[in-house]
Protein backbone atom coordinates (compact mmCIF):
# COMPACT_ATOMS: atom_id res chain seq x y z
CA UNK A 1 0.00 0.00 0.00
CA UNK A 2 1.30 3.45 -0.91
CA UNK A 3 1.39 6.06 1.81
CA UNK A 4 2.41 9.71 1.55
CA UNK A 5 3.83 11.65 4.47
CA UNK A 6 3.93 15.42 4.48
CA UNK A 7 6.46 16.80 6.95
CA UNK A 8 6.58 20.50 7.72
CA UNK A 9 8.07 22.85 10.27
CA UNK A 10 5.71 23.55 13.15
CA UNK A 11 3.82 26.84 12.98
CA UNK A 12 5.84 29.59 14.62
CA UNK A 13 9.22 28.06 13.83
CA UNK A 14 11.13 30.36 11.52
CA UNK A 15 11.58 28.77 8.09
CA UNK A 16 14.65 30.51 6.72
CA UNK A 17 14.62 28.31 3.63
CA UNK A 18 11.06 29.31 2.85
CA UNK A 19 11.92 32.97 3.39
CA UNK A 20 14.82 32.70 0.93
CA UNK A 21 12.61 31.06 -1.69
CA UNK A 22 10.00 33.77 -1.16
CA UNK A 23 12.66 36.46 -1.73
CA UNK A 24 13.79 34.69 -4.90
CA UNK A 25 10.21 34.63 -6.16
CA UNK A 26 9.91 38.35 -5.41
CA UNK A 27 13.02 38.85 -7.55
CA UNK A 28 11.21 37.07 -10.40
CA UNK A 29 8.32 39.48 -10.13
CA UNK A 30 6.16 37.46 -7.74
CA UNK A 31 5.96 40.21 -5.16
CA UNK A 32 2.40 39.12 -4.37
CA UNK A 33 3.61 36.08 -2.37
CA UNK A 34 2.45 36.64 1.20
CA UNK A 35 3.97 33.57 2.79
CA UNK A 36 5.96 30.51 1.80
CA UNK A 37 7.13 27.53 3.81
CA UNK A 38 9.11 24.56 2.56
CA UNK A 39 8.28 21.03 3.70
CA UNK A 40 9.05 17.49 2.67
CA UNK A 41 7.01 14.81 0.90
CA UNK A 42 7.95 11.21 1.69
CA UNK A 43 6.38 8.36 -0.28
CA UNK A 44 6.39 5.01 1.51
CA UNK A 45 5.25 1.68 0.10
CA UNK A 46 4.32 -0.58 3.00
CA UNK A 47 3.09 -4.16 3.10
CA UNK A 48 -0.32 -3.75 4.73
CA UNK A 49 -3.79 -5.10 4.06
CA UNK A 50 -5.80 -1.94 4.76
CA UNK A 51 -5.25 1.83 5.03
CA UNK A 52 -5.68 1.86 8.82
CA UNK A 53 -2.90 -0.68 9.28
CA UNK A 54 -0.64 1.14 6.80
CA UNK A 55 -1.34 4.44 8.53
CA UNK A 56 -0.49 2.99 11.95
CA UNK A 57 2.84 1.61 10.71
CA UNK A 58 3.80 4.85 8.99
CA UNK A 59 2.76 6.87 12.04
CA UNK A 60 5.25 4.85 14.08
CA UNK A 61 7.91 5.46 11.38
CA UNK A 62 7.23 9.19 11.62
CA UNK A 63 7.60 9.24 15.39
CA UNK A 64 10.80 7.19 15.32
CA UNK A 65 12.60 8.63 12.28
CA UNK A 66 10.76 10.39 9.48
CA UNK A 67 9.88 13.53 11.46
CA UNK A 68 11.63 15.33 14.30
CA UNK A 69 8.60 16.21 16.40
CA UNK A 70 10.55 18.89 18.28
CA UNK A 71 10.58 20.91 15.05
CA UNK A 72 8.12 19.29 12.69
CA UNK A 73 4.48 18.23 12.30
CA UNK A 74 3.47 15.52 9.88
CA UNK A 75 0.36 14.35 8.09
CA UNK A 76 -0.22 10.90 6.65
CA UNK A 77 -2.31 9.98 3.63
CA UNK A 78 -2.83 6.32 2.79
CA UNK A 79 -3.72 5.33 -0.79
CA UNK A 80 -7.17 6.54 -1.74
CA UNK A 81 -7.33 9.07 1.09
CA UNK A 82 -6.70 12.79 0.94
CA UNK A 83 -3.98 14.66 2.76
CA UNK A 84 -5.24 16.53 5.78
CA UNK A 85 -5.34 20.32 5.40
CA UNK A 86 -2.21 22.28 6.42
CA UNK A 87 -1.67 22.43 10.15
CA UNK A 88 -3.92 19.48 10.94
CA UNK A 89 -2.34 16.53 12.71
CA UNK A 90 -4.16 13.23 12.34
CA UNK B 1 41.75 7.11 29.50
CA UNK B 2 40.49 4.99 26.61
CA UNK B 3 38.77 6.87 23.80
CA UNK B 4 36.67 5.57 20.93
CA UNK B 5 36.14 7.79 17.89
CA UNK B 6 33.01 6.80 15.99
CA UNK B 7 33.14 6.70 12.20
CA UNK B 8 29.93 6.95 10.19
CA UNK B 9 29.87 7.03 6.40
CA UNK B 10 30.43 10.75 5.79
CA UNK B 11 32.21 11.61 9.06
CA UNK B 12 35.05 14.07 8.47
CA UNK B 13 36.55 15.00 11.86
CA UNK B 14 37.38 11.44 12.94
CA UNK B 15 41.07 11.66 11.96
CA UNK B 16 41.42 15.07 13.66
CA UNK B 17 40.03 13.71 16.95
CA UNK B 18 42.15 10.57 16.64
CA UNK B 19 45.26 12.70 16.04
CA UNK B 20 44.64 15.01 19.01
CA UNK B 21 43.93 12.11 21.37
CA UNK B 22 46.87 9.95 20.27
CA UNK B 23 49.50 12.61 19.47
CA UNK B 24 48.63 15.64 21.60
CA UNK B 25 47.15 14.29 24.83
CA UNK B 26 48.74 10.86 24.22
CA UNK B 27 45.93 8.61 25.30
CA UNK B 28 44.84 5.24 23.89
CA UNK B 29 42.29 5.66 21.11
CA UNK B 30 40.63 3.53 18.47
CA UNK B 31 38.11 4.04 15.73
CA UNK B 32 34.65 2.57 16.28
CA UNK B 33 32.63 1.68 13.18
CA UNK B 34 29.00 2.81 13.24
CA UNK B 35 27.76 -0.77 13.12
CA UNK B 36 29.68 -1.76 16.27
CA UNK B 37 27.75 -2.11 19.49
CA UNK B 38 30.64 -3.23 21.66
CA UNK B 39 31.95 -0.29 23.70
CA UNK B 40 33.11 -2.31 26.69
CA UNK B 41 36.78 -1.29 26.65
CA UNK B 42 36.16 2.47 26.39
CA UNK B 43 35.86 5.35 28.88
CA UNK B 44 34.82 8.09 26.44
CA UNK B 45 33.06 7.81 23.09
CA UNK B 46 33.51 10.71 20.65
CA UNK B 47 30.96 11.45 17.91
CA UNK B 48 32.90 13.68 15.50
CA UNK B 49 31.70 16.22 12.97
CA UNK B 50 30.89 15.61 9.34
CA UNK B 51 27.88 14.65 7.28
CA UNK B 52 26.92 11.22 8.56
CA UNK B 53 24.85 9.32 5.99
CA UNK B 54 25.00 12.46 3.86
CA UNK B 55 22.77 14.18 6.45
CA UNK B 56 19.89 12.65 4.48
CA UNK B 57 16.41 13.35 5.87
CA UNK B 58 17.83 15.67 8.59
CA UNK B 59 21.34 16.30 9.93
CA UNK B 60 22.16 13.38 12.23
CA UNK B 61 18.77 11.69 11.78
CA UNK B 62 19.93 8.37 10.33
CA UNK B 63 23.10 8.22 12.46
CA UNK B 64 20.95 8.86 15.54
CA UNK B 65 19.34 5.43 14.99
CA UNK B 66 22.56 3.53 14.16
CA UNK B 67 23.78 0.49 16.14
CA UNK B 68 26.63 2.36 17.86
CA UNK B 69 24.31 5.16 19.01
CA UNK B 70 21.74 2.62 20.21
CA UNK B 71 24.53 1.16 22.39
CA UNK B 72 25.24 4.52 24.08
CA UNK B 73 22.56 4.42 26.84
CA UNK B 74 24.00 1.15 28.14
CA UNK B 75 27.55 2.56 27.84
CA UNK B 76 26.47 5.62 29.84
CA UNK B 77 24.77 3.48 32.48
CA UNK B 78 28.11 1.74 33.01
CA UNK B 79 29.75 5.12 33.75
CA UNK B 80 30.99 6.10 30.28
CA UNK B 81 31.18 9.62 28.88
CA UNK B 82 30.05 10.80 25.43
CA UNK B 83 31.33 13.87 23.58
CA UNK B 84 29.59 14.95 20.37
CA UNK B 85 30.92 17.84 18.31
CA UNK B 86 29.16 19.45 15.35
CA UNK B 87 27.42 16.59 13.53
CA UNK B 88 27.98 14.62 16.76
CA UNK B 89 25.83 17.18 18.63
CA UNK B 90 23.14 16.89 15.94
CA UNK B 91 23.24 13.09 16.27
CA UNK B 92 22.92 13.22 20.08
CA UNK B 93 19.85 15.47 19.81
CA UNK B 94 18.30 13.28 17.11
CA UNK B 95 18.91 10.22 19.30
CA UNK B 96 17.19 11.90 22.25
CA UNK B 97 20.35 11.73 24.39
CA UNK B 98 20.32 15.53 24.57
CA UNK B 99 17.22 17.74 24.58
CA UNK B 100 16.31 20.10 21.73
CA UNK B 101 17.23 20.07 18.06
CA UNK B 102 19.60 21.75 15.60
CA UNK B 103 18.25 23.42 12.52
CA UNK B 104 19.43 25.43 9.53
CA UNK B 105 21.46 28.54 10.41
CA UNK B 106 19.29 31.63 10.57
CA UNK B 107 21.68 33.46 8.20
CA UNK B 108 21.25 30.58 5.68
CA UNK B 109 25.04 30.56 5.23
CA UNK B 110 27.38 27.74 5.97
CA UNK B 111 29.56 29.32 8.67
CA UNK B 112 33.23 28.34 8.88
CA UNK B 113 34.82 30.79 11.29
CA UNK B 114 36.36 31.31 14.69
CA UNK B 115 33.93 31.81 17.59
CA UNK B 116 34.26 32.93 21.20
CA UNK B 117 32.53 30.76 23.76
CA UNK B 118 31.51 31.87 27.23
CA UNK B 119 31.92 29.02 29.72
CA UNK B 120 28.69 28.77 31.73
CA UNK B 121 29.12 25.49 33.57
CA UNK B 122 32.35 24.04 34.94
CA UNK B 123 30.67 21.30 36.95
CA UNK B 124 30.99 18.66 34.25
CA UNK B 125 33.76 16.16 33.44
CA UNK B 126 34.27 18.06 30.18
CA UNK B 127 34.79 21.50 31.71
CA UNK B 128 36.12 21.05 35.23
CA UNK B 129 39.57 22.43 34.25
CA UNK B 130 37.89 25.69 33.14
CA UNK B 131 36.71 28.77 35.03
CA UNK B 132 33.12 29.98 34.92
CA UNK B 133 32.99 33.14 32.81
CA UNK B 134 36.13 32.22 30.91
CA UNK B 135 36.06 32.81 27.13
CA UNK B 136 37.40 30.12 24.80
CA UNK B 137 38.17 30.50 21.11
CA UNK B 138 37.18 27.57 18.91
CA UNK B 139 36.16 27.27 15.26
CA UNK B 140 32.74 26.32 13.97
CA UNK B 141 32.02 24.80 10.57
CA UNK B 142 28.36 24.09 9.93
CA UNK B 143 25.21 24.99 8.03
CA UNK B 144 22.75 23.58 10.57
CA UNK B 145 23.81 24.68 14.02
CA UNK B 146 20.93 26.79 15.20
CA UNK B 147 19.97 25.27 18.53
CA UNK B 148 16.23 25.12 19.13
CA UNK B 149 14.32 24.13 22.24
CA UNK B 150 10.80 24.98 23.39
CA UNK B 151 10.36 27.29 26.43
CA UNK B 152 9.74 24.35 28.78
CA UNK B 153 12.94 22.62 27.68
CA UNK B 154 14.88 25.87 28.05
CA UNK B 155 13.57 26.27 31.60
CA UNK B 156 14.65 22.73 32.39
CA UNK B 157 18.11 23.34 30.87
CA UNK B 158 18.55 26.39 33.10
CA UNK B 159 17.16 24.65 36.17
CA UNK B 160 19.61 21.76 35.80
CA UNK B 161 22.53 23.97 34.79
CA UNK B 162 22.87 22.16 31.46
CA UNK B 163 24.01 25.03 29.25
CA UNK B 164 27.79 24.75 29.05
CA UNK B 165 28.88 27.12 26.26
CA UNK B 166 27.31 30.25 24.77
CA UNK B 167 28.49 32.24 21.76
CA UNK B 168 29.85 35.53 23.09
CA UNK B 169 32.15 38.42 22.34
CA UNK B 170 35.85 38.25 23.23
CA UNK B 171 34.90 40.10 26.44
CA UNK B 172 32.36 37.41 27.32
CA UNK B 173 29.21 39.39 26.46
CA UNK B 174 26.39 37.25 25.10
CA UNK B 175 25.15 39.39 22.21
CA UNK B 176 23.10 38.90 19.08
CA UNK B 177 26.10 39.92 16.95
CA UNK B 178 28.25 37.21 18.53
CA UNK B 179 25.70 34.53 17.60
CA UNK B 180 26.81 32.98 14.29
CA UNK B 181 23.76 30.82 13.59
CA UNK B 182 20.73 32.17 15.46
CA UNK B 183 20.83 29.65 18.31
CA UNK B 184 18.29 30.35 21.04
CA UNK B 185 19.97 32.12 23.98
CA UNK B 186 23.28 31.87 22.04
CA UNK B 187 23.57 28.22 23.09
CA UNK B 188 26.65 26.54 21.61
CA UNK B 189 26.89 23.47 23.84
CA UNK B 190 24.85 21.59 26.44
CA UNK B 191 25.12 18.53 28.67
CA UNK B 192 22.48 16.01 29.72
CA UNK B 193 21.07 16.23 33.24
CA UNK B 194 23.71 13.83 34.57
CA UNK B 195 26.53 15.83 32.96
CA UNK B 196 27.88 12.74 31.20
CA UNK B 197 26.98 13.68 27.61
CA UNK B 198 28.32 16.90 26.06
CA UNK B 199 27.16 18.18 22.69
CA UNK B 200 28.64 21.30 21.14
CA UNK B 201 28.69 22.77 17.64
CA UNK B 202 32.29 24.11 17.84
CA UNK B 203 35.29 21.92 17.10
CA UNK B 204 37.64 21.45 20.11
CA UNK B 205 39.79 19.09 18.03
CA UNK B 206 40.57 21.94 15.63
CA UNK B 207 41.92 24.14 18.43
CA UNK B 208 44.38 21.79 20.06
CA UNK B 209 47.84 22.89 18.90
CA UNK B 210 49.30 26.37 18.49
CA UNK B 211 49.95 25.56 14.82
CA UNK B 212 46.16 25.32 14.41
CA UNK B 213 45.80 28.88 15.65
CA UNK B 214 44.89 28.11 19.25
CA UNK B 215 44.79 25.50 21.97
CA UNK B 216 41.57 26.34 23.83
CA UNK B 217 39.92 23.14 22.67
CA UNK B 218 42.57 21.14 24.51
CA UNK B 219 41.08 22.28 27.80
CA UNK B 220 38.09 20.03 27.20
CA UNK B 221 40.42 17.06 26.79
CA UNK B 222 42.41 18.11 29.87
CA UNK B 223 39.19 18.37 31.86
CA UNK B 224 38.31 14.84 30.84
CA UNK B 225 41.71 13.49 31.89
CA UNK B 226 41.46 15.35 35.19
CA UNK B 227 38.05 13.90 35.92
CA UNK B 228 39.17 10.29 35.68
CA UNK B 229 39.85 8.91 39.15
CA UNK B 230 41.86 5.89 40.15
CA UNK B 231 39.08 3.32 40.21
CA UNK B 232 38.22 4.09 36.59
CA UNK B 233 35.11 6.14 37.38
CA UNK B 234 34.65 9.85 36.71
CA UNK B 235 34.17 12.85 38.91
CA UNK B 236 30.85 14.12 37.68
CA UNK B 237 30.97 17.43 39.50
Amino acid sequence: MKVRVLVRLKPGILDVQGAAVQRALAGLGFGDVRGLRVGKLIEVEVAASDPAQARARVDEMCRRLLANTILEDYTIEAEGERLAPPGAVR
Amino acid sequence: MRFGVVVFPGTWSDCDFHYVISEVIRQPVKYVWHRDRDLTDLDCVVLPGGFSYGDYLRAGAVAGRSPVVEALPEFLSRGGLVLGSCNGFQILCEAGLLPGALMRNECLQYRCQSTQLLVDNVETPFTRALQRGQVLTMPISHGEGKYHADPETLRSLRQHNQVVFRYATAEGKVTRAANPNGSVENIAGIVNEEGTVLGLMPHPERAAESAMGGTDGLQIFHSLLGSLVEDGTFLKR
